[in-house]
């Protein structure tokens, strides 16, 4: 067999195995959607939405409270999250080139975003739900914000860092302070990639249970008090799941699907802006 | 070198005096005395890593962004050394403008990419803001190519109307300098032929430093030119004498194409 014979059959035996690999990746994912459909597509329907979670032996029955319940904690999270999120990632990026506290925080951030989401869980539950008298979707929100908070310093700072220097150094050549180069200039250039980064941040959390299995709880009856324990979907599927009601485990898989659609939409919806903003 | 021109302060926008440069420990710079003459155009020339633009970028600190480089001795402007701590280094940048290799434009409109400079210093009304804009691209021989689109991103245009865009965000500003580091070196030959006109016609009201990779770009503009090589002021005279009769052997080498 000679040389180039040889690399050829090398050559397609690579693709073989990354297409193979592929195949892999893909078939988990499009196994887990097709269950997801299969199962929960039909339970999907207007009560769905607009009924709350059934008590034990009642039929029928929906997820309203959970689903209000999940888009406000998640609202709140991403109000606190991005702003502090992206702040530490422009002192990171901008301010702290040199600074001991800022090697720290980079340190602690990496930290962060390895850590078991039970033991956050488990901390705010210590830190507010024993001091404060209760479960809260307050208590949930912080969880799940110290989650999501690493992830957009991480991101901010990294787009930050791919700013060409000389686009920074044109912005200070006019005499603009440094807060005003950063907000204007620098951060505006990465906007994209920087929102891009807060939406797989809130995707993240989206499906989150561990943390709020100790701070939001769970609510079967509808409530928009934050300072009350919580309906959620992660943590209604969870438990009607695990439970023996067969209009409680279906309502489970149309939540399991609702969820997987939101977190889908929120990554494509990052990958298209991302794209848009690329072509430009 | 001779420096005892000092009666001639007036025409004089910058004053270097014993000015040494370092990047930690490496010496950028050695002791270079330099006048740079108001309204007129210095050219700065010499081989890759002579100093040149490391000379540039000290006139408005620029290296200040960068830890582990710093500069000694005295740069004189308007009565005051721009390398003094105390001096407020934003103010100087606002006199002192520049206008750097690769073109930079914001990421926003072209209207908005003038008017960000503008605003940092001066509070004009929409009507003010909107002449201002438009004499600054007039300035920069861009207007009649952008009038019609002033709110598309700056980005849209192409690589020679993006350098003359930064052009005219550096005169928007109305500074009393403008610093060019290798302005055309990333442009085609047309759209450098209209970077060197704009020189040309700017030099009547700004004072401007150009440091360049192209001798004959130096001999075509500029009034004044200075030779570097290695950290060292060579050779600096006006432009004709400094082509026709250099004074140093090193400059004559360098401009005869025999080392570079």
């Amino acid at each position: 067999m000679n040389l180039y014979n040889r690399r050829i059959l090398i050559n397609r035996l690579g693709i073989g195995l990354s297409m193979l690999a592929m195949a892999f990746g893909l078939l988990a994912l499009l196994w887990i959607l097709f269950t997801l459909f299969s199962k929960g597509f039909a339970v999907l329907s207007w009560d769905f939405f607009t009924l709350d979670t059934p008590a034990p032996g009642n039929e029928g029955g929906g997820m309203r409270n959970a689903i209000v319940g999940s888009l406000m904690i998640i609202g709140v999270t991403t109000c606190v999250s991005t702003p502090i999120g992206i702040l530490a990632g422009i002192y990171l990026a901008e301010y702290g080139a040199t600074s001991k506290f800022a090697a720290a925080t980079r340190f602690v951030v990496d930290i962060m975003l390895s850590a078991p989401s039970i033991a956050i869980g488990l901390f705010i539950y210590a830190l507010m739900v024993e001091t404060m008298g209760g479960f809260s979707g307050w208590a949930g929100s912080v969880a799940l914000s110290l989650i999501a908070i690493p992830v957009v310093v991480r991101t901010t700072e990294n787009m930050l860092k791919l700013v060409p220097p000389t686009l920074r150094e044109a912005a200070f050549a006019l005499g603009a302070p440094r807060w005003r180069v950063s907000l204007s200039v620098t951060l505006r250039s990465v906007k994209a990639g920087v929102v891009t980064g807060v939406l797989l941040a809130i995707a993240r959390v989206t499906g989150e249970t561990a943390p709020l299995l100790f701070t939001a709880l769970n609510n079967q009856f509808f409530s928009t008090d934050m300072s009350e324990p919580m309906g959620n979907l992660p943590v209604v599927i969870f438990q009607f799941a695990m439970s023996p009601y067969d209009n409680w485990n279906s309502l489970a898989w149309g939540g399991a699907l609702l969820i997987a659609l939101l977190v889908l939409a929120m990554n494509i919806g990052a990958r298209l802006m991302f794209r848009a903003n690329d072509k430009k | 070198m001779s420096t005892n021109d000092v009666e001639l302060r007036q025409d004089i926008a910058l004053q270097v005096r014993n000015l040494n440069f370092y990047y930690g420990n490496f010496k950028g710079l050695k002791g270079i005395n330099l006048d740079i003459e108001r309204h007129r155009v210095t050219a700065f020339i010499g081989p890759s890593g002579c100093g040149k633009s490391t000379l540039l970028r000290t006139f408005n600190r620029m290296f200040d962004l960068y830890p582990g480089q710093r500069a000694e001795g005295e740069i004189i402007f308007n009565g005051k050394n721009i390398l003094d701590k105390k001096q407020d280094v934003n103010l100087v940048r606002a006199k002192i403008g520049m206008v750097f290799q690769k073109p930079t434009p914001f990421p926003m409109s072209i209207y908005e990419n003038i008017a960000f400079g503008v605003r940092l210093y001066e509070k004009l009304s929409t009507p003010e803001m909107n002449d201002r804009v438009e004499w600054a691209l007039r300035k920069a021989a861009l207007w009649d190519e952008v009038k019609g689109k002033l709110q598309q991103s700056g980005l849209s245009l192409s690589g020679g109307q993006q350098q003359r865009l930064c052009i005219a965000r550096a005169v928007a500003v109305k500074p009393e300098v403008v610093l060019l580091d290798e302005p055309t070196s990333a442009l085609d030959p047309i759209s450098t032929a209209k970077v060197e006109e704009l020189i040309y016609e700017l030099k009547s009201e700004y004072t401007i430093a150009i440091v360049t990779h192209n001798m004959q770009q130096a001999a075509r503009i500029s009034d004044y030119t200075a030779f570097m090589y290695l950290g060292d002021l060579i050779e600096f005279g006006a432009t004709d004498q400094m082509f026709i009769k250099p004074q140093q052997k090193q400059t004559e080498e360098y401009i005869t194409g025999r080392f570079g």
